[in-house]
């Protein structure tokens, strides 16, 4: 990297116009963190840190607590990857190993087509078609029988947290499964034939690769579909029923932090009811964050100990 | 080589004239607030454009708060909401404000409820049972007993309100804590407030989505909304003790019944308004305009438009659903406009 002297300016130029473009992602990134802080600060004078384990949201009153948006945005999000991730990886394994060729191509441009879909519209596809067969085919039988189970108790509505979950987990397939299939594209053939050649079944030399050399990257595919999960809006609030509660029955509705934000920022009135609503947003911010500082360390480890195993 | 300069004579020759004509643009207006409105507004100023061609109107309905907002920022010319501004938020005004009153809307309370036909009977107690979850089925005896020609389903209720903070919600607040004691103690008014039960819809579409696909439920809409989706609206008990039905020419009768006792400011609530037909759960909504106005064409274009709406653009409302404003109030918002001035000269 050392710099010659002399050398051309084009190139000093284009190295220090890239320099101020990666420069300015950083400084956007700090500016908007230092903005949320900024604009939140009436909040956590008012409130301080019992903002985060406050379950009541009373814009009449002006008092405020975050806790069962943070629950809500956590719970449907790991339950879309709950959903999700076996799923796209099933379906990648599939499309990859087994498919017929004729197969492949539509099936894998379909999956992914479902990330060109407009979030509004998979919230519609929700309230009309998702909701009500939820609800009728799954909810209102499982409520009925093993209602005793917390996590199952009615009584049943539609619009809830398991609602969000799924729709969001179909958000979130088409991510997973085609970066699931790079992964599992980047196996080198020779390796798989080796297990074939060694008289191991496909079964056996799927685990064998999977379990060698894909894990990392398929967590590094969840990672990716957790990301949008935590940060999406239109769809979640939608469906998830927007009720500020943090109840453990998946049948119940909830709130998410991103849907609380985009329902009430705009007629928010009152300097501690607005701050409040950046506050959450702040949360969020710093919860994707440290979700990804997470993910990127347990990446490393993993990779580390893959490339130790093969 | 001479096709290109031609075809760059050409374009000189374009920019030469847009930018002849941008000279000549017409006066443009900017306002932004309620949403509610938007679809009369949005009529308004097409019709009075096409007939004022040296007007035109920038119109951002981003909801009361942010119309609030920006007047009070000065970044618009006009603001509108749907609910008045408060005295607090008066005083951060640089100037006095004027509330102009341009329509009337009503709320209903919608239901979806098998064999129930449409004009349930409500009175101001049931419909705020249902709401702070003291009424939990729809055979409560509390329902039945008003209802006694319609065999109510033991069903449970399922209520839905709005999720994003909302005119809509806060006059349907406004009205449950007017006239129900408990509700103001326990919950209040506002354009979002602490539902004790329910599910949240986002928008007038939200709400009507949980209705529609959830039996036994109730919520509530604006009326156009409702009559437009043919959605089933149960009748009210209002102040003089008489069930009425939601319609135009009730929300319309409200205003009438507050006509007399209205403030000078319009700053007026019409929940449980007087009057043998008022619809009770109505309100007004308003265009912010400041009395002293710091441009004299503007300022003049803003009277004349307002003039202009109080008068032929109420015969427009009807037909996109909204309840004209009575004739003793359009009187009195006429004197209204009288006041608003350019360095102290009326622009009227």
């Amino acid at each position: 990297m050392a710099r010659k002297t002399g050398g051309n300016i084009k190139d000093l130029l284009f190295e220090r116009a890239t320099g101020a473009f990666a420069f300015l992602v950083l400084f956007l990134a700090v500016l908007l963190f230092a903005v949320l802080l900024r604009e939140s600060i009436p909040a956590l004078r008012k409130f301080g840190a019992s903002f985060l384990v406050t379950g009541t949201w009373d814009p009449v009153l002006e008092k405020f607590g975050a806790l069962p948006f943070i629950y809500g945005t956590l719970v449907s999000s790991f339950l879309a990857i709950l959903i999700a991730v076996p799923l796209s990886v099933g379906a990648a394994i599939f499309i990859n190993e087994f498919a017929p060729p004729w197969m492949k191509t539509p099936v894998s441009f379909l999956a992914e087509l479902l990330a060109a879909i407009p979030s509004v519209i998979y919230g519609l596809w929700g309230i009309f078609v998702l909701v009500p067969v939820l609800r009728d085919v799954l909810m209102k039988p499982v409520t009925k029988y093993l209602g005793w189970i917390p996590l199952f108790k009615g009584p049943v509505y539609g619009p809830s947290m398991l609602a969000a979950g799924v729709l969001l987990s179909i958000m979130i397939i088409p991510f997973i499964l085609s970066v699931s299939r790079e992964v599992l594209a980047t196996v080198p053939q020779r390796q798989k034939e080796a297990v074939l050649s060694l008289g191991g079944t496909r079964w056996e030399m799927l685990r064998i690769v999977i379990g060698q050399h894909c894990i990392p990257g398929i967590f590094g595919a969840t990672i990716l579909g957790l990301g949008r999960a935590l940060g999406e809006t239109m769809a979640v609030t939608m469906v998830i029923g927007n009720r500020p509660e943090a109840i453990l029955s998946l049948f119940q509705p909830g709130y998410s932090m991103a849907a609380v934000i985009a329902n009430e920022f705009t007629e928010a009135v009152g300097d501690v009811y607005l701050s409040s609503l950046v506050l959450i947003g702040l949360i969020l911010f710093a919860m994707t964050l440290a979700v990804n500082l997470a993910a990127k360390w347990i990446l490393t480890k993993m990779v580390a100990r893959a490339s130790r195993g093969i | 080589m001479k096709k290109i300069y031609g075809v760059l004579a050409g374009v000189l020759a374009m920019l030469a004239v847009a930018s002849f004509a941008s000279a000549a643009d017409p006066l443009t207006i900017n306002g932004a607030g309620a949403t509610f409105p938007y679809p009369l507004y949005s009529k308004w100023f097409y019709e009075y454009s096409n007939a004022n061609p040296g007007v035109r109107f920038n119109y951002q309905s981003i909801g009361s708060g942010g119309g609030i907002k920006q007047i009070t920022a000065g970044t618009v010319n006009f603001g509108a909401t749907d609910a008045p501004m408060t005295e607090e938020g008066m005083k951060k005004l640089p100037g006095a404000i004027l509330h102009i009153p341009t329509a009337l809307g009503a709320v209903v309370p919608v239901y979806n409820l098998d064999g129930v036909p449409a004009g349930l009977k409500f009175t101001p107690d049931v419909l705020a049972g249902i709401y702070l979850g003291k009424i939990t089925r729809w055979n409560d005896p509390k329902i039945a007993e008003l209802n006694k020609t319609v065999t109510m389903p033991n069903a449970d209720i399922v209520v839905a309100h709005r999720s994003d903070g909302s005119g809509t919600t806060d006059i349907f607040t406004n009205y449950l804590t007017t006239v129900n004691t408990e509700w103001r103690a326990k919950v209040g008014r506002g354009p979002s407030v602490n539902w004790p039960v329910g599910i949240g819809g986002k928008g007038n579409e939200g709400v009507a989505g949980v209705v529609k696909q959830t039996p036994g439920a109730i919520g509530y809409v604006e009326l156009a909304y409702a009559k437009q989706n043919k959605m089933k609206v149960g009748s009210l008990r209002n102040k003089e003790g008489l069930f009425v039905a939601p319609t135009l020419e009730a929300t319309s009768a409200a205003a009438a019944g507050m006509a007399k006792s209205m403030p000078d400011d319009f700053r007026v609530s019409l929940v449980d308004a007087p009057g043998k037909e008022s619809w009770p759960i109505s309100g007004l909504t308003w265009i912010l305009v400041y009395k002293d106005q710091k441009d004299e064409a503007r300022g003049k274009a803003i009277v004349q438009f307002l003039k202009w709406a109080i008068r032929d653009g109420q015969k427009m409302e009807a037909a996109l659903d909204y309840a004209a404003l009575p004739k003793p109030v359009v009187e009195k918002v006429d004197v209204a406009l009288k006041q608003i001035s350019f360095k102290g000269k009326s622009l009227y």
